[in-house]
């Protein structure tokens, strides 16, 4: 009973934070390319704009939920929940604080304490896919087909990648239980996967290169090129269900940034001991984990408004011929330095 | 729970597949099919098998049928025509074809050993998966290896016919 209303709690609070990150980052992006741009970005709806999310919202409850006469209406209507649902999953999987004490009971900050949760991860963001190409076809429109092709062949090529990338951590680790993970990499910040030896940078800048394409973010946001393709997947999409491709995108980001955090830099470890103990401890390592994610997450936004669009033939090029390889050559290096027993457990 | 589980999926399992079949559109039954895989996996799920259950949905649903999809989507073929089968093989062979699966099916349900749990600890994670593939099945595990890098080369050989 207590394990079931502990789950049911977690599941409201992940939930309501990622939907609560979605809304910040909507203001947070506009008000940072608004920044870069010497622009001012939404002011006018509360202090700082601040409100404007909730303005927004409104507004796309009111608007008019166009479908085309010509589309395929049963894909058409589900392909935001299939966009939406695989990203809220990907997040169940994710620690955002230690193991604490409510009721003499100990309870683990993480929905589901997977023996494989890295994998979870990437199974839930590789179906993340359906939802954009199923927008792409069922619209019956050449930009959004278009869209919806360059999203599948993006993901795919770039999935390889980032899955290769994380292989180093989990070579090193020796487990793929993140909670394991996020353990090992306690005390002092040199011990975080990135930095523990130097020997997983490499590792850690590939999934981050990854990770901006996965999430169709520029500059690899090719499926919704604005100059070429009108909006790409979602250009016959209006109101909420917009709006849910829209979620979703931040939502991924979201959980992109947290496997980033998770993986290499520690997760909810603080980076240098403190002489708590118990809640103020546990708070703090909450609070850790926040930053480090907000620190990601307006590194999205800073590189969305400083680098330009990639080309597609750049970008299969950068994937196949740069990444790949060198996320192979990662694990191989890596393989062999566990297997030497230089680095490891 | 574990029979309430297993009928829900093979409720979803079964109308996918019959989905695949039935359906005109072939994106329709491309979709259809990986949402079957994604079905198969969750009865892995409830054989304890938890690490095949996440490979299939990676590799299957999360590659593999991405890729089919990808290729049906750009010959944006037209939905197919329904028709009687015509030829004397499809109407004389494809009944008895489909009595036989039908007999291999019933042969399985008669054979049915009662719901499956494991035994030991740690069953189906990935560390118990690993040492089995390399340890016991080492060997067949890199003769199968080298298959799909034969299948690799020959697709690449297909691909790019000038090397």
């Amino acid at each position: 009973m207590f394990e079931i209303v502990v789950t049911l709690v977690k599941l409201g609070v992940v939930v309501g934070a990622l939907m609560g990150a979605v809304s910040v980052m909507t203001w947070v992006e506009r008000r940072v390319s608004a920044w870069i741009q010497d622009r001012y970005g939404p002011n006018r709806v509360g202090p700082f704009g601040l409100f404007q999310p909730i303005a927004d919202g409104v507004k796309f409850i009111m608007k008019e939920d166009i479908t085309p006469a010509d589309a395929h209406k049963p894909l058409y209507t589900l392909a935001p929940a299939l966009a939406m649902i695989p990203a809220l999953c990907a997040f169940a999987v994710i620690p955002f604080g230690p193991t604490v004490e409510i009721l003499g009971r100990t309870v683990d900050l993480v929905i589901v304490n997977l023996n494989g949760g890295v994998l979870f991860a990437f199974a839930a963001a590789s179906l993340g896919v359906y939802g954009i190409v199923c927008a792409g076809w069922s619209s019956r429109n050449k930009y959004s087909l278009m869209g919806g092709l360059r999203s599948s062949a993006q993901m795919i090529s770039y999935e390889l990648a980032l899955t290769l990338s994380v292989m180093g951590v989990v070579l090193v680790a020796g487990t793929l239980r993140p909670t394991e993970i996020v353990e090992q990499q306690g005390g002092w910040f040199w011990n975080w996967n990135a930095f523990r030896g130097g020997w997983q940078l490499l590792g850690f800048l590939i999934f981050v290169i990854a990770g901006y394409a996965e999430t169709n973010r520029a500059p690899f946001d090719l499926p919704e090129a604005e100059s070429e393709l009108v909006a790409g997947y979602h250009t016959e999409y209006s109101s909420m269900k917009f709006a849910m491709f829209f979620m979703s995108e931040y939502i991924n980001m979201v959980t992109s940034a947290s496997l980033a955090v998770t993986l290499f830099l520690g997760g909810w470890q603080i980076g240098f001991p403190v002489p708590l103990e118990g809640w103020p401890l546990w708070g703090l390592q909450i609070l850790a984990f926040l930053v480090k994610v907000s620190f990601f997450l307006f590194l999205f936004v800073w590189v969305r408004w400083t680098l330009p669009r990639f080309r597609y033939d750049h970008l299969m090029n950068l994937g196949w011929k740069a990444l790949f390889p060198l996320a192979l050559a990662n694990v191989m290096a890596t393989a062999l330095l566990v297997a030497l027993g230089v680095v490891g457990r | 729970m574990l029979l309430i589980g297993f009928a829900i999926l093979a409720f979803l399992a079964i109308l996918s597949a019959a989905t695949v079949v039935t359906h005109r559109n072939p994106v329709v039954c491309a979709l259809a099919l990986a949402f079957h895989l994604v079905a198969i996996a969750g009865f892995y799920l409830l054989l304890d098998a938890q690490f095949i259950a996440l490979l299939q949905v990676i590799v299957y649903a999360g590659a593999i049928m991405v890729l089919v999809l990808f290729v049906v989507m750009l010959l944006n073929l037209p939905d197919e025509m329904r028709g009687r089968p015509s030829g004397p093989l499809q109407r004389f062979l494809g009944p008895v074809l489909a009595l036989l699966f039908a007999a291999i099916l019933a042969q399985a349900f008669l054979r049915f050993p009662g719901i499956f749990r494991a035994k030991e600890a740690g069953f189906g994670t990935v560390e118990s998966v690993g040492r089995e593939l390399y340890g016991r099945f080492f060997y067949p595990f890199e003769v199968v290896s080298l298959l799909l890098v034969v299948a690799m080369v020959g697709a690449v050989l297909l691909a790019k016919r000038k090397v």
